[in-house]
């Protein structure tokens, strides 16, 4: 397939050796192995505190790990983080408008283009809502922006980090939709979620985590059908708390 | 009471006097605060946001610079000033100018110790959505006092209320001279000492109604940003 222009380069293969991050005497990722290496969706799944968000954010370069070492298509973290964008749980807005909000994170070929940052707010239905000050949209309202944020800079990789946690149904399927079209355009994302159900819409890939480290990394389909592990079995059983 | 109805006739007559002394004590006071302003936001927003040997120590010696006695500021300028100081030569003692650096020097520590305290809360929220936009250095300076303004502006409105009201380090440097170096504050003390008890007063009063008047302005910017969720 030849590469549109607009296509963003590949980060791929992504690659972790050993990961580890240590705290006093507990070891929150404790040897994580892992390679990624087919476009599309990969859902991180695992129960609560399993280390799902900490791998997530020694991926974007937020945290350094104790050990270890991860490789984004041949690239360090720091020397691929231009290449990345994150949406976090909690969608943290300037204060200002919406539009500046925008704005202010855009390239500068976006940034002298209006009508690009626009399109980008018309792509999750804020257009109306432009010159409104950004912290008075509601929660769905803001995590949507923070997504057209996320999409300004054409990410290789993007990183949802439990982005529709305790956002209304409308809301998760228009975010959902968003994230599938960036996907079918070339980026690769990473999603941590807790939602089996959305896990299921979403997923090219699963890898669950559990007890900071990779129990299991499948295609979804035959993650949901048949897990191969026992805890991963437990879990979709509704068995151990999520 | 009759110094108090002639007092108020001083003002309403716009008093040659009374203004001369109200437009010098406006102007030391909002050069000095300008001038603290370029110096201690971008001093406050840099210690909060920055990581190096020594930050602590830094935030530790602002918040004592902000209660630091305003004779003391006035002595350590007039030695630095005085004909026999390290600065003698450029003449400045018993000027408006060496009233502006003695402000300069009383208020810049208040400015920067409150925006650091302002930016430092918002570079909690912050920082990693900055990370992953790759904002970092002078973009991330100029970003959070951006976002911070409405409550940096009550910081140097804070900033201005100790300047204008400042009695004890002006009257050092500037030596209360009439038509020269006389503000209100050294002013109300001279005329009570002498039992001027109407000029005293009416520069009192105006006193007064300018901390009203900066109050009243903090209280409307906190309310305007709460409103917009700008705070």
């Amino acid at each position: 397939m030849q590469r549109s222009a607009n296509m963003p380069r590949s980060i791929l293969p992504l690659s972790i050796c050993d990961l580890r991050l240590i705290k006093g005497d507990r070891a929150l990722l404790g040897g994580v192995n892992l390679m990624i290496d087919h476009p599309g969706i990969t859902v991180i799944m695992g129960p609560n505190g399993a280390g799902k968000s900490l791998l997530l954010r020694c991926l974007h370069g937020l945290i350094k790990p104790d050990f270890g070492r991860i490789t984004l298509g041949h690239q360090s973290v720091a020397d691929s983080s231009d290449q990345q964008a994150m949406v976090f749980q909690q969608p943290v807005l300037l204060r200002r408008t919406v539009l500046q909000n925008l704005a202010f994170a855009a390239p500068k070929t976006a940034k002298t283009d209006p009508q690009c940052l626009m399109r980008a707010l018309e792509s999750v239905n804020l257009a109306d809502r432009a010159h409104q000050p950004a912290r008075m949209l509601s929660g769905g309202e803001q995590q949507r922006l923070s997504l057209a944020r996320a999409l300004l800079s054409r990410p290789a990789l993007l990183l949802l980090d439990e982005a529709t946690a305790s956002l209304d149904p409308a809301s998760v399927l228009l975010i959902e939709s968003l994230v599938k079209a960036q996907s079918a355009q070339g980026t690769k994302v990473i999603l941590v979620s807790h939602d089996q159900g959305q896990a299921r819409r979403m997923a090219d890939e699963v890898v669950f985590i559990s007890n900071g480290q990779v129990a299991e990394q499948s295609p979804a389909e035959q993650f949901f059908t048949a897990p191969q592990t026992p805890v991963a079995q437990a879990y979709l059983a509704g068995e151990i708390s999520f | 009471m009759d110094s108090l109805v002639e007092a108020f006739r001083l003002i309403i007559s716009l008093d040659a006097d009374l203004f001369e002394i109200l437009w010098l004590s406006i102007k030391v006071s909002l050069v000095a605060l300008i001038i603290a302003a370029f110096i201690g936001l971008p001093l406050g927003t840099y210690l909060a946001i920055t990581k190096f040997p020594g930050r602590k120590f830094c935030i530790l010696l602002l918040n004592a610079l902000m209660g630091m006695p305003p004779v003391v500021v006035g002595l350590m300028v007039y030695l630095l000033l005085s004909r026999s100081g390290p600065l003698g030569w450029l003449g400045l003692l018993y000027t408006p100018t060496a009233m502006i650096i003695a402000q300069v020097v009383l208020i810049t520590p208040i400015i920067a110790a409150l925006s650091n305290q302002v930016i430092e809360h918002l570079h909690q929220e912050y920082s990693d959505t900055f990370y992953s936009m790759g904002v970092t250095g002078r973009r991330a300076v100029a970003a959070y006092l951006v976002d911070a303004r409405y409550a940096l502006t009550t910081c140097i409105l804070a900033g201005f209320g100790r300047a204008i009201a400042e009695v004890g380090a002006v009257i050092i440097v500037g030596g209360n001279i009439d038509h020269l170096t006389r503000v209100m504050t050294t002013a109300i003390a001279l005329e009570t000492s002498k039992g001027n008890l109407t000029l005293a007063l009416a520069l009192g009063a105006v006193l007064l109604a300018l901390s009203l008047l900066v109050n009243a302005l903090v209280i409307g910017v906190r309310e305007y940003a709460a409103k917009r969720q700008y705070a």
